[in-house]
């Protein structure tokens, strides 16, 4: 080299941008810590931070953390997923109504029965084989639009809302009931006094962290995320990668569909409104980019469990429902304000 | 127009303008002056510094230093509307039109004229009628602007430009896209516009053009001022040896040729509108360059052969066999790598580390049992950053904080990670600073004696003869001659590519 390297200057960045990394996980890590000390401090007796109600946040942060964890791998590729409470609502309803009738179609006065009914684990089994399966399908069809038909994932997700919510209430009007204990068990079981929504959580957060980032599937999701472009022309397969992310989005969804249904006993096609936007809150809080190419598990962990925190506590300390919709607007908007201003830092 | 005062100062002056970029001079103490009604022509070579100029009188930069005079007054241009303020308009080859709002829309876009705060269209249409009748153009007013040819599309941008009282025009390359017939309405119009004392700065690679309109010419080199002198005074000869006249840089290392086996074949490769019926070969261990102007189908052949344009017809060879590409993805598995003019664009993932950019197109290297193997990872990077001297102080450092010159190697490591036999690379060394660049150029012969087949694009001649074994020239999308480097000049290359008649 003739000329020096400004290298002190790269040192320099290269130093802030540790420094913010560790800041924002750190803050991260610490707001929740801060919400549940206060929480601790201000709800009466302390209950707040008893382990039973400790159990019960984690409990109730159990499902958005599903879908949260899907939700992170498609907006990591720079995607969005608003299907995500329509397909809870399908496969809750579908799953159920499988495990207590089979599955029969009705044309005409013909019924065709595909599946008969079957008694005990069997007809669980079954049930939640159906249901992965039209999770993973609703996903499909939107990275077949996303993907194959050009739609931008904003409208394809938008409309498969709609089909997948419509497509609920066609099956059954009214929920599904009667429900097999065995299937019960999965949203109200408890192991070593956890509840098992608990461990199937723990279960997708684990499965979604290994593939994010330790598998060259993973790597393709943040390469094509980051420059689409680029990821094609070092020939990551850009298409592909694209419509697991969307199946793997569904079938998150339809996990968390069928252990709410198993922990309401019912099979409602009305479950899961609005919970496309505290999966995406939890993923944003987390520090994932909406412009794609930046995100993680464990934020997407983290941000999952303040909202989990703060819908617990407010409610100990009867803050009415509206005034919690207010404050946990202003979290999610100071928090993603802060991480901008780091990036941009 | 012109009285006493006028005609003693000229229109525009711009003095000893300095600009630089990290690692780069891309300016140093440029002159360029414009009298009313004189058409002065810029021009050089890719990189001499004609765009950054432009762009700083155009407000879209700011200047390091150095001064501009606006007829005879110092002005401070700092921002696009200090420039429009001045009368000072650019019509760059990317319009700023609006494309679904009609032709007097975008003429008086943001000054509509009002009546009673409502939109007075008849106004703005007669306004409008006016005005195109005088540059001579088709269009109406009320035609969508998305609809027009590109020739019409210019038309509305000159005339959106003198709505606003441009005194001094700027036209940047504005003939690329023109026919003959539009190119010679465009220069009618020109020469009116002279008639009436708008100075002008006509940007553009063809000699012929410039010899046809501009009265002056400045060539610019490398960032500095060459010469400015009336066209009739200079021969096309005298232009080429201006733009390209430097002394043959001795940083540029000489090469053997290890002729060999051919590792690269293309036969009659056609992609209608791109390029037509193009062939070449490339042989294991040497360097071959693709030189052309800008625009002549180079960028675009190689990105054919790698699969990331679709081709109408033709035949790829590699090591002598077919090779069906279809998508990059086939051509890595061919072995050929691409590095891209456009790093920032397309060569890398700006928001990931060093090493995770130097492993993407070869990932099964470091899966061990169908995960990432840090390990592997750290050390393949390793590897190479130790072997090109990528300056970073870690492996994971984002590769959006490193200099051009340390991008470009975390892009040839990622190609060298995958262990091409085919390297196809595009302006290699733009934008990047002298030092860097030798290292380039080094690494290029290193791969070169190990037997890797190397196809250059360059814009630069110097690098070109200096680098390569064998040249090929193209113009307008055809393959326009082959040159071995012992006949190779710059003078050759030059009439190549511009279709000048001495062949």
């Amino acid at each position: 080299m003739t000329t020096p390297e400004p290298q002190s200057a790269e040192d320099r960045d290269t130093a802030a941008r540790r420094r913010g990394e560790l800041l924002s996980r750190f803050a991260l890590a610490g707001t929740l810590a801060f919400l549940c000390l206060l929480f601790a401090i201000t709800t009466r007796d302390h209950v707040f931070i008893k382990s039973a109600n400790l159990i019960n946040v984690a409990s109730q942060s159990a499902i958005n953390t599903m879908i949260a964890v899907g939700m992170t791998l498609v907006i990591v590729t720079a995607g969005i997923d608003l299907s995500v409470g329509s397909i809870v609502g399908l496969v809750a309803v579908f799953s159920a109504g499988v495990m207590v009738q089979g599955l029969d179609f009705t044309v005409g006065a013909y019924r065709v029965q595909l599946l008969p009914e079957l008694p005990g684990l069997g007809g669980v089994a079954i049930g939640l084989a159906a249901g992965l399966l039209v999770g993973a399908l609703a996903g499909l069809v939107n990275a077949l639009a996303i993907v194959r038909f050009k739609v931008t994932p904003f409208i394809a997700t938008l409309a498969m809302m709609l089909i997948a919510r419509g497509a609920a209430h066609l099956y059954s009007v009214s929920p599904v009931r009667n429900v097999p204990d065995a299937f019960v068990w999965l949203g109200q079981g408890r192991l070593a006094q956890v509840p098992i929504p608990v461990y199937v959580a723990i279960g997708v957060v684990i499965v979604g962290w290994l593939i994010l980032a330790k598998t060259p599937f993973g790597r393709h999701v943040y390469a094509v995320g980051g420059n689409e472009e680029a990821a094609r022309l070092s020939g990551i397969p850009v298409g592909r990668t694209k419509l697991w992310v969307y199946v793997a989005s569904g079938l998150c969804s339809g996990i968390a569909g069928m252990v709410l249904a198993a922990q309401l006993e019912a099979g409602d096609p009305k479950l899961g409104q609005t919970y496309e936007l505290d999966a995406i809150a939890a993923a944003v809080l987390g520090g994932t980019s909406l412009m794609g190419g930046r995100g993680t598990i464990l934020g997407t962990v983290l941000g999952a469990l303040i909202i989990g925190v703060l819908d617990n506590g407010l409610t100990m300390l009867h803050v009415s429902s509206f005034a919690q919709m207010v404050i946990k607007g202003l979290v999610i908007l100071g928090a993603v304000i802060l991480d901008q201003k780091r990036q941009n830092a | 127009m012109s009285t006493v005062t006028e005609a003693a100062a000229p229109l525009l002056a711009m003095r000893g303008i300095d600009k630089s970029f990290p690692g780069v001079r891309a300016l140093e103490a440029v002159d360029l002056t414009v009298h009313a009604g004189e058409v002065v022509a810029l021009v050089g070579e890719n990189g001499a510094g004609k765009s950054t100029l432009i762009k700083i009188l155009a407000g879209a930069q700011p200047m390091d230093g150095g001064e501009i005079l606006v007829g005879g007054q110092p002005a401070r241009i700092a921002a696009p509307a200090d420039a429009m303020e001045l009368g000072i308009r650019v019509i760059y080859q990317e319009f700023n039109l609006v494309p679904q709002l009609t032709v007097m829309e975008n003429i008086y876009l943001g000054r509509e004229p009002t009546r009673a705060g409502m939109v007075d269209f008849h106004a703005m249409e007669e306004g409008c009628s006016g005005l195109l009748e005088r540059i001579g153009a088709d269009a109406r007013p009320r035609d969508v602007v998305g609809r027009l040819s590109v020739a019409q599309q210019q038309l509305v941008e000159i005339a959106k430009a003198l709505s606003q009282d441009a005194r001094i025009l700027v036209l940047d390359e504005p003939s690329a896209t023109l026919t003959d017939r539009e190119l010679d309405r465009l220069f009618a119009l020109i020469r009116d516009l002279r008639q009436q004392g708008v100075g002008m700065v006509y940007i553009s690679h063809r000699l012929e053009e410039i010899f046809e309109i501009a009265d002056t010419v400045t060539v610019l080199r490398d960032g500095h001022h060459v010469i400015t002198a009336p066209t009739s005074e200079l021969s096309r000869d005298d232009i080429i040896r201006h733009m390209v006249g430097r002394e043959l840089q001795d940083h540029i290392p000489s090469t053997v040729a290890h002729a060999a086996d051919e590792a690269l074949r293309v036969e009659g490769l056609t992609r209608s509108g791109a390029f037509e019926s193009v062939s070449l070969t490339v042989r294991e261990g040497e360097i071959v360059a693709l030189a052309g102007l800008v625009g002549s189908g180079r960028t675009e052949v190689a990105r054919a052969i790698f699969g990331a344009d679709p081709v109408d017809s033709g035949r790829i060879l590699v090591g002598g066999e077919e090779a069906q590409i279809a998508s990059p993805r086939d051509a890595i598995s061919r072995g050929i790598g691409l590095a891209t003019e456009d790093r920032k664009g397309q060569g890398l993932v700006l928001g990931m580390g060093v090493a995770a950019n130097i492993t993407l197109a070869d990932l099964r290297a470091i899966t061990r049992g169908g995960f990432l193997s840090r390990g592997a990872e750290v050390g393949a990077a390793d590897r190479y950053v130790d072997q090109l001297q990528i300056r970073t102080p870690s492996l994971t450092q984002l590769v959006r904080l490193l200099s051009g010159g340390n991008q470009q190697k975390v892009v040839l490591a990622k190609w060298l990670f995958t262990d091409c036999r085919v390297l196809i690379l595009d302006e290699p060394t733009r934008g990047i600073d002298v030092g860097a660049k030798t290292e380039i150029y080094h690494l290029m012969n290193e791969l070169c004696d190990r037997g890797k087949a190397i196809l250059m694009i360059s814009s630069e001649l110097p690098e070109v003869l200096g680098v390569a074994h064998r040249i090929y020239v193209m113009r307008e999308g055809h393959m326009e001659g082959e040159l071995d480097r012992e006949d190779a000049t710059q003078e050759r290359i030059m009439h190549l590519a511009t279709g000048g008649a001495a062949e």
